[in-house]
């Protein structure tokens, strides 16, 4: 075995042996308290290749590539860099080692710059040993060309959408020049747009000769960018497969451990009486003149492209941001919402994009987690909680979106990507909405949940509950919907029927 | 949907159930250390048992009642990731209003409320004291609330003002002679043959009561989530604002408690009392656990914290340390305390 700092300095001589796998490990084996992670699986990666990683939530895929990126240490296993056994034991020492990872959620500083988010650590320097801060910019630029990004890189990443945010994440990953990258769902975060960018990007790397391993939930994004195809359950490794030699549902059943029938199971109901109706909704600067309404029993989708304001729209419908000027009815009856709060007791509910920065509370538990919106209404006498019903029913919802955790009493923290997401939408679900708001539902999420959360909003939408539902997933969003509203710069371009919309006319409403 | 049906030790998904301990149990530990290096050194070098002696425990949990009562208010305070420096100084001042009031009528009075001739109840002393301590607090949680400077500042210019509030109240002189029924509260009353101090039994009570709060009510709950994510806690429909001026409220509440205690125990006030209360409290809160990035905390180990600091105030006194290192070790122990319980967490959360 070769230390990383030797394997390092191999590395930046150029005199790298080219074994036909990048990396390979074996027996890898992890356990966390009550969860066996990772049961001796193996994965190997060939150079020049796109490797994609399936597998439900909760299945060990993003412990094995943190394994890979050196954050933790595997309790067992072996590992193989360009053939030469390596063990990693940090971060940098893989970094160095030439494997650089996108995280499944974001890691960027907001107050700091692109520029500086990107070259942290790395910093250009001048002759008084101080931050070069022009340098940086012209790298910067220089990457984005390179890249095709149009983001500036002096600006604030927390000013970015977080789309834009995942871009820039991407493009750091990438200025390592290293020759392993991981992409932990990189396009959770993406429209159909920016995915055909990263695509392009992953393209050129390959032809590189990099190897990129690459994590995702949609199926759709397997057979369009990945070569292999490895799939785990259960913290165990099912097999490898050319991705031109599987079928969709072959996979589904590797990952699932068995079929899965229906993709979006929609009801039909009947739709009743407006329950939310909203005119001429604006927020200056953001989105102007918002109109539309939701029926009981309807599902609403909004489709656009990132940062066309749909999410802003959903926000000020909840009074994260109240309006400028509009005016909101619930059941015919004009309201003025000014807060969340104040949402919540019209009977709104709202599950928002981003999870870690206004979803999770990282630091409680699976159960504080899930009861703190319910709270503000119900499941309390004389201001004290009343646990052990809410617990029970805490602990049916989890159990309906499948939540995969030892118990409720586990950090949230500790959850993967998919199984926090989850819990969010328990969360909301327990406040038993009238008006549902679904920012990304099932970002995330694996296609078994998935199914699972549809039939869920199915289901609600048939007991009357009006549903809007923005989503990047074009199929998700015309499987779900019985009508589709499409924004572009802050401005309603178009509602489609279900029976009319389809997927070229809502990116022709959504770029105009 | 279905009815839950668990086996006993699995969960909800098949997956082993883990086994948790208590997050105050490694800082009982650094308790039961200390205690053990005291003893031992008594031994050693004069030859005394440290812990068996009634005298010294009844110092030690009396010297720890009031800054414990100040450390439970501050405790939610950090536990919403702020911050009380103005503890200290409301005691000063609250001690010196409350003082006024329960003087002996036929002295020459620092203050004069001229309502003349009788002894006033101390049930007076004791209102007004809790509720200008609730009232300060309150305006520092407003400022907070509403202005969103951190809370590091607002509570700063508590500190500096209500100092000054306490000098000013007599022009600098001591509010001395206070009534037999107003000290009682300060006094110790025995147990079995052990001198318990009433403000030790206060501070269990407080200690008791904000337990609950803080574990079992929507209160507690809330402080937590504000904590752990304010942008989280707000889109869940907590109001924000609201909640700060309650958490600031009850702190400047106890604190108030606090300066009534300490009037009552010291028979006087003068304008200088407090003077380092917030830090101890901020101490104790910090050792027991309490992060001061916000989410985590709880009163149990801000009670342990409490006491560790107690402890080692009154080994030294033990072991004839001078004042001045006494000062010098106190500041390196509750950075070695934190340290341990970071370290021992930390390996927990690794290994296991
Ligand atoms: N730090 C941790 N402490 C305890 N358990 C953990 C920790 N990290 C992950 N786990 C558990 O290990 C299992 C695998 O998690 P991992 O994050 O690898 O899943 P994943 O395949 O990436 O899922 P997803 O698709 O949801 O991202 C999960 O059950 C998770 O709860
Ligand atoms: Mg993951």
């Amino acid at each position: 075995m070769v230390s990383p700092s030797t394997m390092k300095a191999v590395r930046e001589s150029g005199a790298v042996p080219n074994a036909e796998y990048v990396l390979e490990v074996e027996d890898v084996r992890k356990e966390f308290p009550g969860v066996l992670a990772l049961d001796n699986v193996q994965f190997k990666l060939r150079r020049g290749t796109v490797h994609a990683l399936m597998g439900e939530n909760g299945a060990g895929k993003s412990t094995l590539m943190k394994i890979i990126a050196g954050i933790y240490t595997p309790d067992s296993g072996t590992f193989k860099l360009r053939g030469v056994d390596i063990r990693l034991k940090s971060p940098l020492d893989a970094l160095e080692n030439g494997i650089a990872m996108i995280h499944q959620e974001l890691n960027l500083m907001g107050p700091m710059t692109v520029a500086e988010n990107i070259w942290i650590r790395r910093e250009p320097k001048n002759s008084w040993g101080l931050i070069n801060h022009g340098e940086m910019r012209l790298r910067t630029e220089e990457l984005f060309k390179r890249l095709n990004i149009d983001i500036d890189p002096m600006v604030e990443v927390r000013m970015l959408s977080v789309a834009n945010r995942q871009m820039v994440e991407i493009a750091k990953a990438v200025s390592f020049n290293s020759d392993v990258l991981i992409m932990d769902e990189p396009t959770s975060a993406l429209t159909e747009k920016e995915v055909t960018h990263l695509f392009q990007i992953i393209r050129v790397l390959k032809a590189e000769g990099k190897g990129i391993i690459y994590i995702t939930h949609k199926m759709s994004e397997l057979f369009e960018i990945a070569d292999e195809v490895s799939v785990f359950r259960d913290g165990k490794y099912i097999t490898t497969k050319l991705s031109s030699q599987v079928t969709r549902d072959e996979i589904i059943r590797m990952m699932v451990g068995r079929d899965i029938t229906q993709m979006f199971p929609k009801e039909t109901v009947p739709i009743g009486k407006v329950k939310l109706s909203v005119k001429g909704l604006t927020l200056d600067g953001v989105f102007k003149d918002v109109s539309f309404d939701v029926r009981e029993g309807e599902i609403l989708g909004i489709a656009g492209l990132v940062g066309s304001g749909r999410s802003n729209i959903a926000e000020t419908l909840f009074g994260v941001t109240p309006a400028s000027s509009g005016t909101i009815e619930i059941d015919g009856k004009l309201i003025a919402i000014k807060s969340p709060g104040q949402a919540m007791a019209n009977g709104l509910a709202f599950l928002t994009e981003d999870r870690k920065d206004t979803g999770c509370f990282l630091l409680l538990d699976i159960q504080d987690n899930t009861q703190m919106a319910v709270l503000q209404n119900r499941y309390v006498s004389y201001g004290f909680v009343q646990q052990k019903q809410l617990s029970k029913d805490s602990s049916i919802m989890a159990q309906t979106l499948r939540v995969r955790t030892p118990d409720m009493q586990e950090p949230i923290m500790n959850l993967s990507g998919g199984n926090q997401q989850k819990v969010l939408i328990a969360r909301w679900l327990l406040t038993k909405p009238r008006i549902l708001i679904l920012d990304e539902p099932t970002r995330g999420i694996d296609v078994g949940a998935k199914a699972e959360i549809h039939r869920l909003v199915s289901q609600l939408a048939g007991q009357g509950v009006a549903v809007i539902m923005i989503s990047s997933e074009m199929p998700e969003v015309l499987g779900m919907s019985d009508r589709i509203m499409v924004v572009h710069e802050g401005r309603v371009t178009g509602l489609l029927d279900r029976k009319d919309a389809n997927q070229v006319k809502i990116m022709e409403l959504a770029s105009h | 949907m279905t009815d839950v049906q668990q086996e006993p030790g699995k969960s909800l998904t098949g997956l082993t159930k883990v086994r948790r301990l208590p997050p105050e149990v490694s800082i009982l530990l650094v308790l039961f250390g200390i205690i053990l290096v005291f003893e031992v050194l008594g031994w050693l070098i004069i030859g005394q048992s440290f812990i068996a002696n009634k005298q010294r425990i009844s110092i030690i949990v009396l010297q720890v009642a009031v800054t414990g009562i100040i450390a439970i208010g501050v405790t939610q305070v950090i536990i919403t990731a702020g911050v009380d420096l103005s503890s200290g100084s409301m005691v000063g001042f609250i001690a010196m209003v409350a003082a006024s009031l329960a003087q002996v009528s036929t002295n020459e009075r620092a203050v004069y409320l001229s309502q003349g001739w009788v002894d006033l109840n101390p049930l007076w002393a004791i209102a007004v004291g809790l509720l200008l301590g609730a009232f300060l607090g309150m305006i520092n949680g407003f400022i907070i609330a509403k202005t969103k400077i951190p809370p590091f500042i607002a509570t700063l210019g508590m500190m500096v003002s209500a100092r000054g509030l306490a000098k000013w109240y007599t022009l600098g002189q001591p509010v001395a002679l206070l009534t037999d029924s107003f000290s009682w509260f300060g006094h110790s009353f025995p147990v079995m043959g052990f001198p318990v101090p009433r403000p030790v039994i206060v501070f269990l009570i407080v200690a008791v009561i904000f337990h609950v709060m803080l574990t079992y009510t929507r209160y507690g709950k809330f402080t937590y989530a504000i904590g752990a994510n304010p942008q989280a806690a707000r889109v869940s429909g907590i109001n924000i604002s609201n909640h700060l001026i309650k958490v600031y409220t009850i702190a400047g509440l106890l604190s108030g408690l606090a300066a009534v205690m300490t009037a009552a125990r010291a028979e006087s006030a003068q304008p200088g009392m407090g003077v380092g209360y917030e830090l101890d409290a901020i101490a104790s809160c910090v050792i027991g656990g309490t992060s001061l990035g916000g989410g985590v905390g709880r009163i149990t180990g801000t009670f342990i914290g409490t006491i560790i600091l107690g402890v080692v105030t009154s080994g030294f006194t033990f072991l004839q340390v001078g004042a001045y290192y006494q000062e010098i070790v106190k500041g390196i122990i509750i950075i070695a305390a934190v340290v341990i319980d970071q370290y021992r967490q930390n390996r927990r959360r690794k290994t296991s």
